[in-house]
């Protein structure tokens, strides 16, 4: 059988119904693209919340990241390094911070801050978190609830006076801790906090202060002062009984790394979260935080090797912290490469601070606040005025409305004095105020432990513990 | 009855616990201690500065046995933990007055 053959698709019936099916969906296409007013409104709105949600989702998380510095990441860090008798005590410096700064901040310390104020402090229009909510404020980060912004800095307020306590390790009363790092919170901690980030504040580089001083993750407000304020400490409570030749080393290196570890992961949190945003900037200042804490664990184990003859593991880890503090105030303002630099100088000269400075002034700085933290992030500050970039995160504009270099290398010279300027006033505040504190609270409650206490063991002494009673 | 009390590198105590096995010694002591002979210490490193560390991770075994034991046990000690070097360790022999098996109160050469 010869099958019949079909009819043309083209016919004329079957082209003139198609034509018109198209041009109904066509009609009908246009007529959907073609939206309202109000149907705008309604996707802009969608779109800034999708935006402001991703924002929101990386601060929160930033803000966990960071509180895990504290605890356990420094915990363990500062644990690992002291006697076992002591490794409690010294963890509790840590985790009480966790709760009595929080109180304080919430409190009072967020609004001294971040208040509006002038140009040393804020006001008290943020006590007990008034006005603290959902919205955002424009002026700090206009994506996020000013909670998260909060939220994010209490985080802050915790580990700074908490990275003091390596200085006086071993020797300090728990009840003289709290009431000095207390108010150190607030007299140190907040006016620093509120001068470099707040609104009007002296050196606030990103809403026009005076002497604008680059710091993006806090060099100056978090590791400066509290460095510098270590440095006293040691000073004003005197060496550990022993020391130098009776004090023995590290009851458990393994527990440092450990917190080490977590204070890299951490430091994610700290310095890319200070982006305060989910974007690519994050992005820069996460990718320069990891290359400048590998180069510096290089260039730490590396002066080890080369003058020991054995890398440690508590060199390298060592200076992958020197190399997170002096990357801390220019994490989003230079280029992975510059990172790499500012790693590699930052953990030779911490090393050589540690190692050698340390010795030869002969305080007893006992877990290297002061060598890691305050050297480090004063040298972190000025090398950012060196490699600030206006390519990676442009900061300054000239009269006319352009773009201008940000540091040395990018043709700005005169910015390494405001950085000078910004570590100088960090430097100052940080020593008169802790000296001042110290003396007040060994006036009224005492500041050191006694002799027999001290041998004795601070876990037992303070806390009625035994950090390992391992049956 | 003797009391014999022998301490030895850590890194002999497999071989030592076996020549006693084998010879059919079958109560055994064992703890970790800490320290020095004339082997002094070694110093270690943390952040640049120097520890001395001059007390050593050691063992100690202590067994109790009848006097007519005490050289080969000895012989099978020294045999299984000598090196030549220093800090092989020493061992010691002293007199027990009494020995009292606790399960059941046996006393003398019996407890052993």
């Amino acid at each position: 059988m010869i099958p019949k053959p079909h009819k043309s698709l083209l016919s004329g019936t079957v082209m003139r119904w198609s034509c018109l099916i198209l041009l109904l969906l066509f009609g009908l296409a246009v007529s959907a693209q073609t939206a309202s007013p109000q149907q705008i409104a309604d996707l802009q709105k969608q779109v800034t919340e999708a935006r402001s949600n991703a924002d929101n989702a990386w601060m929160l998380v930033s803000s966990a990241l960071v509180l895990m510095m504290t605890g356990p990441g420094l915990a363990l860090f500062y644990g690992g390094l002291v006697r076992k008798k002591n490794v409690l005590s010294t963890m509790m410096h840590s985790f009480a911070m966790m709760g009595v700064v929080t109180v304080i901040w919430g409190v009072v310390g967020f609004s001294l801050a971040f208040g509006p104020g002038n140009s040393f402090i804020g006001n008290f229009q943020h006590l007990f978190l008034h006005g603290v909510g959902a919205a955002p404020d424009p002026g700090y980060a206009g994506t996020i609830p000013l909670q998260t912004f909060m939220v994010y800095q209490l985080m802050f307020a915790i580990i700074t006076p908490a990275l003091i306590s390596g200085a006086f390790a071993e020797r300090m009363k728990f009840s003289g801790m709290v009431v000095f790092l207390s108010l150190w919170s607030l007299v140190v901690y907040s006016p620093m906090a509120h001068m470099v980030w707040g609104k009007g504040g002296l050196l606030n580089a990103s809403l026009g202060g005076r002497f604008p001083c680059l710091d993006f993750a806090g060099g100056t407000v978090v590791h400066v002062t509290s460095g510098v304020s270590a440095l006293m400490c040691a000073l004003y409570l005197g060496k550990r009984k022993g020391y130098p030749k009776e004090v023995t080393p590290p009851h458990s290196v393994v527990l440092s790394l450990v917190g080490a570890c977590m204070l890299w992961v951490g430091w994610f949190g700290f310095n890319a979260g200070s982006a305060l945003s989910a974007g690519s900037l994050a992005t820069s200042a996460f990718v320069a935080t990891h290359f400048a804490a590998a180069a510096a664990a290089l260039s730490w184990m590396a002066a080890e090797w080369i003058l020991l003859g054995r890398p440690s593991a508590l060199g390298g880890i060592s200076g992958a912290v020197a190399g997170l503090v002096a990357i801390t105030p220019g994490a989003g303002f230079v280029g992975p490469m510059s990172a790499l630099v500012i790693g590699l100088i930052a953990g030779a000269f911490c090393y050589f601070m540690v190692a050698k400075v340390k010795t030869w002034f002969g305080y007893d700085d006992s877990l290297d606040a002061f060598g890691v933290h305050g050297a480090g992030g004063t040298l972190g500050a000025i090398l950012t005025g060196v490699f600030a970039s206006h390519y990676v995160n442009p900061m300054f504009k000239d009269a006319q409305g352009n773009v201008r270099g940000s540091g040395l290398f990018d043709g700005n010279a005169h910015q390494l004095l405001n950085q000078a300027f910004g570590i100088v006033i960090a430097w100052v505040l940080a020593a008169a105020a802790t000296l001042i504190l110290l003396k007040l609270v060994d006036l009224t409650i005492g500041l050191r432990v006694t002799p027999e206490e001290e041998v004795q063991g601070l876990d037992f002494a303070l806390h009625g513990e035994e950090g390992y009673y391992l049956e | 009855m003797t009391k014999l009390e022998a301490v030895i590198q850590p890194s002999k105590l497999d071989a030592v616990k076996e020549a006693l096995i084998n010879i059919g010694i079958d109560g055994l002591t064992v703890m970790e201690v800490r320290g020095h002979g004339r082997q002094k210490g070694h110093t270690e490193f943390y952040r640049g500065r120097e520890y001395s560390v001059d007390l050593l991770p050691k063992i100690k075994l202590e067994v109790v046995l009848r006097d007519e034991r005490v050289d080969d046990v000895v012989k099978a000690i020294l045999s299984a933990a000598q090196t030549g070097k220093i800090g092989d360790g020493k061992i010691f022999l002293s007199k027990i007055d009494e020995a009292i098996r606790i399960r059941n109160e046996e006393r003398g050469i019996d407890a052993l």
